[in-house]
C-alpha cells in the first residue's frame, strides 16, 4: 500500500491550475489576511468574500463539494471559541442552565463567535484550493520567490521527497503490529496488555522509524556527496511572471483591498 | 485516514492580525538564528539529515496506540527530535513539519503559522531541551536519567506549548483566559502523558540498539541560549497562565492599558468609526446587496466556466 493519498494535489485542466504558483501563493495569503483584517460582524464583506472563494472553487474545477467537505475538517477547533458566546457583554439572547450556573448568551457574543467561525472557514477553503491546484515543486518555487531562506526551502523539499517513503515505512510498522496482535471483538474493546505496554510498543515503533530515517539520511547524503553536493543549495533562476500573472495578481489584490475597506465602511 | 491533526494547530481566523504578526516576527528571528547555529554544527550534512528527519517526524505522528474507548495517544515529536538532534536542528525540523502541515494539509492556518511554529517549534523544543539537559545533569548521565528526562521533556514541552497557545487565543479575544488556559492545559496534560510514554519507548529502543545516536545527539549540543530560553519560557508561561486564568480581567486590563486589545481586535476599527457609505443607511440593506452581488458573481463565474469547458476539446 502506498500513502500517496496524502498528496492533496488534484490535476485538472483549469484556469486556476494554470496560474503562476507565485501569484496563487501571494493571493492566498492576501485572501487570508483580508479575512483576518475584516472587523467582526461585517456580514456584507463576509458574503462577498465567500462569493469570491466560491467563484475560485468553481473555476478550479476541483468540485465545490470536495473543497467544502475538506474545509469541514477544520471545524472542531471552533470549540475553542465557544466561550465568547457567553463572556462578551451585550444584550442577552438566551440563558442556558448548567447545574448551578446560568450561562447567558449575548448578541455581541454570538456575532463574535459566528465571525470567528466564518473567517476560519473562508481561510481554510482558500488554503485547500492552493494545495489542491498546485503541485508541491511549484509551491517550493513560490516559497523561493517570497524570499524564504534557501536552506529552509531545501529542507522542506527533501522532506516532501521522503515523506511518502517514510509514511509507507510507518504504515508497514503499523501493519506489522496489527499482524502480530489479536483483533478486538467488538472493535474498540480493550485488548492486549496495559496502556503502558501498548505505549512502549508504539515507542519502539517510533524508535525504529527514527533509526531507519537516520540510516536513510546517511545514504542520501552519501549519494548526494558522490554527485558533487558541497552543502550549497543551487537552484535554477526563477522564470519571469507572465503579464497574465501580473494582471491576476493586481486584480486580486485590488479586489481584496476594496473588500476590506468596504467591510469597514459597511460594517 | 491515518493522518490525524493534533489539537494544537491554530487555524486561521482565531488569532488577531496583531498577535499573528508578532508571533511571525519572533518565529522568523529564532528560525534565522537556528539556521546559523545548525549550519555550524552539521555543515553540509544539514539539508539531507533534516529533510529526512522532518519527514520521519511527520510519519511518526501517524503512529498511535489506543488508550480507552476511542481515544488514542500519539506523537508530536518535539522532544524526541530535540534529544536526538540538539535544539537548533530540532527547531528547523519542527518548523518544516508544522509548515508543511499548514501549507499542504491545512492543519493549522497560514497567517497563524508563525504562532504554530512558535508553540510547537520554538517553545516545544527549548522547553524540552532545558528539561532534558537539566535532568541529565542532575542524574549525572545514569541510564534512567535518559528515560526520566525524556518523559519530563516530552510532557512539559506539550503542556507549556498548550499554555502559550491558550494565551495567544486569549490575547486575540477569541477565548477568555479563564476558560482557554484550564481547557487547553488540561487536555494537553493528558496528551502529554501519551507523548511522554512514546518518547520513553523510543528512547528505550534506541538506547538498546544504537546507544551512539543518543551520544552523538549529546555531542552536538552547544545550546546555552536554548537552555536559558527554555527555562525563561517555561517559568514565564507557568507563572503567567494561572494568573491570567484567575484574573482574566487582569490580562485584559494590561492589554487595554497598552491599547493592545483595541489594536488586536480590529486595527482600522477606531480610525473609521460609525461611518456608513453614503446612500446605504442600514447594515441590513448592505447585507442584502452584498448577497445579491455575491450570487450574481458566482452565477456569472459558473456560467463562464461551463461555457469554457464546453468549448474545450474533451480532456483526458
Amino acid at each position: 500500500m502506498h500513502v500517496h493519498f496524502l498528496d492533496p494535489y488534484r490535476p485538472r485542466p483549469s484556469l486556476i491550475h494554470g496560474l503562476d504558483p507565485r501569484v496563487k501563493f501571494v493571493l492566498t495569503l492576501a485572501f487570508i489576511l483580508a479575512a483576518a483584517l475584516l472587523p467582526p460582524a461585517a456580514w456584507p464583506a463576509y458574503i462577498l468574500l465567500f462569493a469570491l472563494a466560491f467563484s475560485v472553487e468553481i473555476l478550479s474545477e476541483l468540485g465545490v463539494g470536495y473543497v467544502l467537505k475538506r474545509a469541514a475538517l477544520a471545524v472542531p477547533f471552533v470549540l475553542a471559541a465557544l466561550p465568547v458566546l457567553f463572556t462578551i457583554k451585550g444584550a442577552p439572547l438566551a440563558t442556558l442552565p448548567l447545574g448551578s450556573w446560568r450561562l447567558t448568551m449575548t448578541d455581541a457574543g454570538l456575532a463574535r463567535f459566528v465571525s470567528i467561525a466564518a473567517k476560519s472557514w473562508l481561510s481554510v477553503q482558500m488554503a485547500i484550493v492552493l494545495a489542491a491546484t498546485t503541485p508541491f515543486p511549484e509551491l517550493l518555487l513560490a516559497m523561493r520567490a517570497v524570499k524564504i531562506p534557501r536552506l529552509i526551502v531545501a529542507i522542506v523539499g527533501l522532506m516532501w521527497r521522503y515523506l511518502f517513503v517514510l509514511a509507507d515505512e510507518a504504515v508497514r510498522l503499523i501493519r506489522a503490529r496489527e499482524a502480530r496482535s489479536g483483533h478486538p471483538d467488538p472493535p474498540g474493546a480493550r485488548v492486549g496488555g496495559s496502556v503502558f505496554w501498548r505505549a512502549r510498543v508504539t515507542g519502539g515503533m517510533a524508535g525504529n522509524l527514527f533509526l531507519r530515517s537516520f540510516d536513510r539520511a546517511d545514504r542520501i547524503y552519501a549519494a548526494m556527496a558522490s554527485r558533487g553536493y558541497d552543502g550549497e543549495v543551487r537552484t535554477l533562476p526563477l522564470p519571469p511572471v507572465t503579464p497574465v500573472g501580473w494582471a491576476a495578481l493586481g486584480l486580486g489584490l485590488v479586489t481584496l483591498g476594496v473588500l476590506v475597506v468596504s467591510g469597514y465602511l459597511l460594517g | 485516514m491515518l493522518y490525524k491533526p493534533a489539537p494544537m494547530h491554530i487555524p486561521d481566523g482565531f488569532l488577531s492580525v496583531t498577535v499573528s504578526i508578532i508571533m511571525w516576527a519572533i518565529s522568523l528571528a529564532v528560525v534565522g538564528y537556528a539556521l546559523k547555529r545548525a549550519n555550524r554544527d552539521l555543515g553540509e550534512r544539514q539539508a539531507p539529515l533534516m529533510g529526512v528527519l522532518a519527514a520521519c517526524i511527520f510519519a511518526g505522528q501517524m503512529l498511535n496506540f489506543s488508550v480507552t474507548g476511542g481515544t488514542s495517544g500519539h506523537l508530536v515529536g518535539a522532544a524526541i527530535a530535540t534529544i536526538l538532534l540538539g535544539p537548533w536542528a530540532a527547531i528547523l525540523v519542527m518548523t518544516s513539519v508544522v509548515g508543511v502541515q499548514a501549507l499542504v494539509f491545512q492543519d493549522g492556518g497560514l497567517l497563524a503559522l508563525g504562532a504554530n511554529i512558535f508553540n510547537m517549534g520554538v517553545i516545544g523544543v527549548t522547553v524540552a531541551y532545558f528539561t532534558y539537559q537539566t535532568i541529565q545533569k542532575l542524574t549525572r548521565g545514569r541510564r534512567w536519567g535518559v528515560f526520566a528526562g525524556g518523559f519530563a521533556a516530552a510532557w512539559l514541552s506539550i503542556f507549556i506549548a498548550s499554555l502559550a497557545c491558550a494565551l495567544q487565543l486569549a490575547l486575540s479575544g477569541t477565548s477568555p483566559a479563564n476558560v482557554a488556559v484550564p481547557a487547553m492545559g488540561g487536555i494537553h496534560a493528558l496528551i502529554g502523558i501519551g507523548e511522554g510514554l512514546i518518547t520513553v519507548g523510543a528512547l528505550a529502543f534506541l538506547s538498546a540498539t544504537r546507544r551512539d545516536l543518543l551520544q552523538t545527539g549529546a555531542a552536538q549540543r552547544t545550546g546555552g541560549p536554548a537552555w536559558a530560553a527554555g527555562l525563561v519560557i517555561a517559568l514565564a508561561l507557568a507563572a503567567i497562565s494561572p494568573l491570567a486564568s484567575a484574573h482574566p480581567d487582569g490580562l485584559e486590563w494590561v492589554a487595554e492599558q497598552k491599547g493592545f486589545l483595541d489594536i488586536a481586535r480590529g486595527p482600522l476599527y477606531q480610525i473609521i468609526p460609525d461611518y456608513a457609505l453614503p446612500g446605504i443607511s442600514s447594515q441590513a440593506l448592505a447585507t442584502i446587496l452584498a448577497g445579491i452581488l455575491g450570487a450574481l458573481l458566482v452565477f456569472g463565474v459558473a456560467l463562464g466556466a461551463a461555457y469554457a469547458r464546453r468549448k474545450r476539446p474533451a480532456s483526458p
